[in-house]
């Protein structure tokens, strides 16, 4: 069922594999819930993971489930390796592979390194985050929370709100929803929404109280504080007024709706510290359901032949 | 051409034999667990504590283990791996554990189950009944309670049939080519 | 020495010439042109070959270029060879080379060297250069502003004189839209044109590749159309303003093919160009994040592609041009956003404008017109032509006969191309470039 050595968006999986992984990360999270979290598949396997960006979530995330899984993690960011002496990423790769690494986790800012890396190496490429391309295990994991709320994803009413143009979360969660058969909305000013992305099947809203009705499920996004110097728009405090997830905004989405968040959370910018803490927020849900879906992704990745 | 090994009635004596078996090797059923190894392995743990509760009165704890995170074929087989639920209900600590499958044929398995099964603790016992018993162990393994003994050539394919799974009760032998 | 090229199918738009025949050169110039006789005339058969070969057979090399067109070299008014500078990119020599192997026996390079052409030494060293290990005729382009820097112009006249053509800071737009206008008018004075890279650079900055549904689902910055047409806008503005000559290079957007029809129909003094990747792609083949596809203007839609046809077709687009940009390996073996833009174009131009020819778009005569004779003329230069007395440069190419793109074997240092592997019909047999023979066969 699993082809593709890699896992570099979502965009490349089938509504099967999705499910796959999906099935796969819910046997991981029964093991996390055990007193010996810890299983051996990947045993003598060694997971790089390569963040070209800062990350301590993701890269912790990603760290703690290949330890999960028995397998040896190397972490290479910006800071400590040789990138900063002028090395090339292709450089950087085979060097990688000349270690003898079996996966690398990859976090860049330029969208499509994963792809290049896929290409340059024979060893399984994950992509944690490319640009504004892709997020797949964000995705994952989100989807993986709602399934667990909702117990289905067709024909959810999924809102998500913030950044999209600059946003690869947004990018993977409007493919993953959209593929499971969810109305994805996204809520943005215009001057932060990608070009033609109505064409993705999606409704687009610049009203944050219209774009909420009756939303099963509420998703906002972290703003990257420094767009404001290009003019995306005027100050943090307009944001919040017109985008700022707010409790009286909540009562607009259905009563059960579950509010989510990507994190870092930017409280008081995007969202307000009362949702964020609320009865409604899986926030945390999130992040540990994030350890289930990517110990599943490194462990099929490790079951495919190359 | 497939050949039958057992039938409905067969099963049934060997299981009952094998129940019989069991709580004569422990002296009773005190502290004793019944673990089947997903998938073939479960009912027929479900079978034998049913058959000992028959005999012996009290109930029987009856878990099932999913091994496929502790393989080791995951780069080597053909299919990819389906993960099914593990459910241990009760604490296995100083309890004599049963590992229940349907055919003990390399070992690998069994292996691989034991490393799940001491993830959740620590037995006083492990022991292992297999209804069928083909050779060609790979590891030192070897049952403690055998249901019958088939001798198979390496390529064969010996495919149990349960009524719990909408089949007629049978062991069959699909010879290799 | 002289050449004889025998039963090629001469075209030569320029006297109206589509027929076999017969061209003899001799030293470096065309001097007859034999052609057979109009078909179905009592007459029709070949004329004798010109007495004077049987005299002097031993100083003669005889081409047959039978089943082959017969053309005016190509001309390129947009090639980037990169000397001096940046010569792990390109080299003069290496460049013309890939330029005749195209059938280019002309390119007209783009000032963005390093130093810049902004000076009478850039531009007479390319000038020697090219005399020394050149395979082709070099027009080099002198750049408008002092460094490409957009603040004071370069000495036009000093860089006319040595033997620039046009002036242009290609790879930068003039910003300022003052200099522009003094640009355009001060050029009038030498009759020359000048090249505008048109470019918002506001509205381009971080773009790598066309802003549209594709550039959404990559992820990557996208350069929206209206970076180019708000420039295009401008600068014919200030041509009708000026009255100066403008031409526009490298049109990619159905935009800036409306604003350019538009202004050709007031009488305003513009030409423009495209280049083969601008028909022959759409954004949709980024989809593999390929650097070879990333180019600047970007590869934009299907409905881009239709624009720029079109515009080809009516004459709204006069030239095919390459903006030939070769890089090395290395500056495209990188991630997207920090690869090179440009394309390694020499030698494919010319099949890739053959397609043209396939789809009906243009007749073989209009792809020469736009390929040689046009540019010459926007250029002033005399070449695109088969007069004789014209130098000897010409193109023997079998139109029939299809090849494998192979980067890998582009005598161009550039091995960018988004089209390896592509099959493509027209192979260039031979090319002569001032009465020198290149067989490629």
């Amino acid at each position: 069922m699993f082809k593709a050595k890699d896992l570099l968006g979502i965009k490349e999986l089938t509504t099967d594999e999705i499910y796959y992984i999906l099935e796969t990360a819910s046997g991981f999270k029964d093991v996390l819930q055990r007193d010996i979290k810890k299983v051996p598949p990947l045993r003598g396997k060694t997971v790089v993971n390569l963040f070209f960006e800062p990350s301590t979530r993701t890269r912790i995330s990603f760290e703690l489930a290949a330890k999960r899984l028995s397998a040896d993690v190397i972490n290479l960011s910006t800071t400590t390796s040789s990138v900063v002496k002028g090395e090339t990423l292709k450089d950087t790769a085979l060097t990688i592979k000349a270690l003898g690494a079996d996966f690398v986790v990859i976090r860049h800012s330029s969208a499509g390194v994963p792809h290049f890396l896929s290409r340059l190496l024979n060893i399984s490429v994950i992509n944690a985050g490319d640009g504004a391309n892709e997020h797949p295990t964000q995705a994952l994991l989100d989807l993986f929370t709602v399934l667990s709320y909702k117990k289905k994803i067709k024909d959810l009413t999924i809102a998500i709100i913030g950044d999209i143009t600059h946003s690869r979360v947004a990018r993977s969660n409007i493919y993953a929803f959209t593929k499971l058969g969810a109305q994805v909305r996204v809520i943005c000013p215009p001057t932060l929404m990608p070009a033609e992305v109505k064409s993705l099947g999606i409704e687009i809203y610049s009203n944050m109280e219209e774009g909420l009705k009756k939303a099963d499920v509420i998703m906002t996004l972290r703003l990257q504080l420094e767009r404001q110097s290009k003019a995306f728009f005027p100050s943090l405090e307009e944001y919040f007024y017109l985008y700022g997830l707010t409790t009286e905004r909540v009562k607009l989405a259905k009563d059960n709706a579950i509010v989510m968040h990507p994190g870092p959370m930017n409280r008081g910018v995007e969202i307000e510290s009362e949702v964020a803490d609320g009865p409604q927020s899986v926030i945390l849900e999130q992040v540990t359901n994030g350890l289930a879906v990517r110990m599943a992704v490194l462990y099929l990745l490790a079951g495919v032949k190359k | 051409m497939s050949k039958q090994l057992l039938d409905y009635n067969d099963i049934k004596r060997v299981l009952r034999r094998m129940a019989h078996e069991i709580i004569e090797k422990n002296k009773g059923t005190e502290n004793l667990c019944l673990v089947g190894i997903q998938k073939g392995g479960v009912i027929l743990a479900r079978r034998l504590a049913s058959q000992i509760e028959l005999i012996e009165s009290g109930r029987i704890a009856v878990g099932i283990l999913d091994i496929t995170f502790y393989r080791d074929d995951l780069n080597t087989k053909e299919e990819q791996p389906v993960v099914k639920r593990t459910e241990i209900p009760c604490t296995i600590n100083n309890k004599t554990v049963v590992l229940v499958d349907d055919v003990l044929f390399t070992g690998r398995s069994i292996r691989a189950a034991m490393d799940a099964l001491i993830d959740f603790g620590r037995p006083a016992y492990i022991q292992l009944a297999v209804l069928i018993d083909r050779g060609h162990r790979e590891l030192p393994i070897r049952a403690d309670y055998v249901g019958k003994n088939i001798p198979t050539s390496f390529n064969d394919r010996v495919e149990v049939f349960l009524e719990e799974d909408g089949k007629k009760d049978k062991v069959i032998l699909v010879p290799g080519l | 020495m002289k050449i004889l090229i025998k039963n090629g199918r001469i075209i030569d738009p320029l006297q109206d010439i589509d027929r076999k025949g017969d061209i003899l050169i001799e030293d470096g110039k065309i001097r007859e042109i034999t052609l057979v006789r109009k078909r179905g005339s009592a007459e029709a058969r070949k004329k004798k070959v010109p007495d004077f070969r049987a005299s002097e057979l031993s100083n003669f090399r005889t081409i047959d270029a039978s089943g082959c067109i017969v053309i005016p070299g190509l001309v390129d008014m947009h090639t980037h060879l990169r000397e001096p500078g940046f010569e792990y990119k390109e080299t003069i020599k290496t460049g013309t080379k890939a330029a005749v192997r195209g059938g280019f026996t002309s390119v007209c390079c783009m000032p963005n060297t390093n130093p810049v052409n902004d000076t009478i030494a850039v531009t007479e060293f390319i000038i020697k250069k090219t005399l020394k290990e050149g395979s082709c005729t070099v027009y080099p382009i002198g750049a408008i502003t002092k460094g490409q820097n957009d603040e004071e112009l370069a000495e036009l006249e000093a860089l006319k004189r040595s033997g620039c053509i046009a002036f242009s800071d290609d790879g930068r737009p003039v910003a300022n839209s003052l200099i522009m206008r003094h640009a355009l008018e001060y050029s009038k004075i030498f009759d020359v044109p000048i090249i505008s890279h048109c470019e918002d650079l506001h509205l381009s900055e971080g773009g790598v590749m066309n802003e549209g549904f594709v550039s959404t689902i990559l992820g990557l910055r996208g350069i929206p159309k209206a970076a180019e047409e708000i420039m295009v806008a401008r600068d014919l503005t200030l041509c009708r303003l000026t009255g100066g000559r403008l031409h526009i290079a490298h049109v990619s957007s159905e935009g800036s093919v409306r604003l350019i029809r538009d202004a050709k129909a007031r009488g305003i003094n513009v030409t423009a160009e495209t280049c083969p990747h601008y028909f022959s792609l759409t954004d949709e083949s980024l989809i593999s994040y390929d650097t070879n596809l990333k180019v600047n203007p970007p590869i934009r839609t299907e409905k881009d592609v239709e624009a720029i046809k079109q515009g080809l077709k009516d004459g709204t687009i006069d030239v095919i041009a390459t903006d030939h940009a070769p890089h090395h390996i290395d500056d495209k073996t990188k991630e997207f956003d920090a690869a090179s833009f440009g394309i390694s174009g020499l030698e494919t131009a010319f099949s890739l404008g053959l397609q043209l020819v396939g789809q009906e778009v243009l007749d073989l005569k209009q792809l020469i017109m736009k390929m040689s004779v046009t540019p010459s003329n926007i250029m002033r230069i005399p070449k695109g032509t088969l007069s004789s007395g014209a130098d000897a440069d010409l193109a023997i190419i079998n139109l029939e006969h299809s090849f494998v793109v192979d980067s890998s074997r582009f005598l161009s240092k550039g091995k960018n191309s988004p089209f390896n592997g592509w099959t493509l019909k027209g192979t260039v047999e031979k090319t002569i470039a001032m009465g020198k023979v290149y067989d490629w066969t």
